[in-house]
């Protein structure tokens, strides 16, 4: 990966430049450049992190939120994935399917995931099927777009071959086109899972009592800055810990293909 | 099958089976809500609610303003937030791309705090600059910094090696360097940025109104969400639509006409 190059680039340049970072940050803190109410040191706000964890802040405490808002997204993602997937890989076979969704697919998709907010309370409340519909709205469209280019990427000899075999379309598309399409729509499911959780915390924001989302806009009320920044850290931590799930199946997934 | 060769007056096949359907889905949703009112008015809007409801906000008014002042307000904000964040972003990706000393010098600290979704930076935001506009900015900032740097970066790093130790061997340098090699290198990646940049705004951006503000298609929304009108609430939306859409085209325009050895690849 590219991004991680530092590692073998120049550790002692990485250093300084990390360093510099927190030093810029405590000498902002510490000489009360802003002061500490809106401004808490690093390592506070790693302590209130843990501090978090044992005493309930917002009705609950870190780990609870945490798994408030990780059912959530499991949901929203799974229908997303579930819906979004298939409809692809049909769209990239039938053609008439493909005339038909991506007309309406194309109006919907500038609507940003976060405006469903509140039709999704209406809808489906604010516990967890609002959320939910708001992850769907983010991490749908990666996920049927990939597995369509996926499908239509597909090398035409295969398909060939198969209709020549006398394969009819299901088998094709689910013993043709899908194994073809993984690549792509591993990739999508990745983007998708992005934009998936940072809906979430969308939705959260706005409406919600429970989640990652709810805990650092309560924090922000309270005017409470270490909170507010111990949060962003852990759904910033969350959100590694996706992917890295996500890269992990992928790679088990491709394994066979190298 | 569909090849888009076939075309009647005037427009390919796809345009017309596009038009088909939208015409269809609004007679269904007419039937839905309207004519069998299988689905509640209190849930979804009928048609014409949606045409009341916009005839009051571009007529009257509505949360504190008229459609096309909340309209320019958040086209505004976004046009500041996103172009602050590409003027700092995309030197600094092409920064990071050039020098391997810049990329170790700064990439861990983007690395810290890159997981960390545009939308989280809202609370932070309002306890720093409170309600208004400036704390806007900062997440829309923050949400187009990002793709920015990465795909500028990612732009420079993908130039054939041959370019490179071409102008290398040139002594190319300085602002020669950058404008003659650099980003005619990496274009097509800082415009693949820039888009994403520019939806990351518009995203950001929905969620800060939502959150709080006077004026905005946020604004709008939130306060639809408040009165329980869906009417108002689908409004809102579909300029959220059209705004999102109509910026993207006119970045696209950008990009043709700034690449222009580009264009016959897009169209085809």
């Amino acid at each position: 990966m590219k991004s991680t190059s530092w590692i073998q680039g120049k550790p002692v340049l990485s250093l300084i430049g990390l360093l510099t970072f927190f030093g810029i940050w405590y000498f902002a803190a510490i000489a009360r450049l802003i002061p500490p109410q809106f401004l808490p040191m690093p390592h506070e706000v790693v302590i209130k992190l843990i501090d978090l964890m044992k005493t309930p802040f917002a009705g609950h405490v870190l780990h609870e939120h945490m798994l408030s808002s990780l059912s959530r997204f499991g949901m929203g993602f799974l229908l997303a994935a579930c819906i979004g997937v298939p409809l692809g890989l049909l769209m990239g076979w039938f053609g008439w399917l493909d005339d038909i969704v991506s007309p309406l697919f194309d109006a919907l998709r500038f609507i940003a995931p976060v405006a469903w907010v509140p039709f999704a309370a209406l809808w489906f409340g604010t516990g967890i099927g609002g959320p939910t519909l708001i992850i769907f709205a983010g991490a749908f469209p990666p996920c049927l777009i990939n597995a369509y280019r996926g499908a239509k990427g597909v090398e035409i000899r295969y398909v060939e071959a198969a209709s020549m075999l006398g394969v009819g379309s299901f088998r094709t598309i689910t013993e043709v086109l899908f194994p073809a399409a993984v690549p792509s729509i591993i990739a999508g499911l990745r983007i998708g899972a992005g934009l998936g959780w940072m809906s979430l915390v969308g939705a959260e924001l706005i409406a919600s009592s429970s989640g990652m989302g709810y805990l650092i806009v309560k924090g922000q009320s309270s005017i409470a800055t270490d909170i507010v920044m111990a949060g962003m850290l852990a759904i910033g931590f969350v959100g590694v810990l996706i992917d890295v799930a996500l890269r992990k199946i992928e790679s088990r997934l491709l394994a066979h293909r190298r | 099958m569909a090849t888009g060769t076939a075309r009647i007056a005037g427009f390919s096949r796809r345009t017309w089976l596009g038009l088909f359907t939208i015409t269809f889905a609004v007679l269904a949703w007419w039937l839905l809500t309207s004519v069998t009112g299988w689905v509640s008015p209190a849930r979804f809007p009928t048609p014409i609610e949606v045409q009341v409801a916009l005839q009051q906000i571009t007529t009257e008014g509505y949360g504190n303003g008229l459609l096309h002042q909340h309209i320019l307000h958040s086209l505004k904000l976004v046009l500041m937030g996103f172009t602050v964040a590409v003027l700092v972003g995309v030197p600094l990706g092409l920064l990071m791309g050039y020098s391997r000393k810049a990329e170790s010098l700064i990439n861990p600290a983007f690395l810290l705090l890159r997981p960390i979704p545009p939308l989280a930076w809202i609370p932070l935001a309002i306890v720093w600059l409170g309600l208004g506009d400036a704390a806007k900015i900062l997440v829309i900032f923050v949400a187009a910094f990002v793709p920015s740097v990465i795909n500028s970066y990612t732009g420079v790093r993908n130039i054939d090696t041959p370019v490179m130790e071409a102008a290398q061997m040139l002594g190319i340098k300085g602002s020669k360097l950058v404008f003659d090699v650099l980003i005619p290198g990496a274009f097509p990646m800082i415009f693949t940025g820039l888009r994403l940049s520019l939806q990351a705004s518009w995203t950001t951006l929905v969620a800060a109104e939502l959150i709080g503000a006077l004026y905005g298609l946020g604004s709008i929304l939130n306060q639809g969400a408040q009165d329980i009108y869906p009417a108002m609430i689908l409004v809102a939306m579909v300029f959220v639509g059209i705004c999102g859409a109509v910026t993207t085209a006119i970045l696209g325009h950008v990009e043709n006409r700034a690449m222009p050895w580009r264009r016959e690849r897009a169209a085809a």
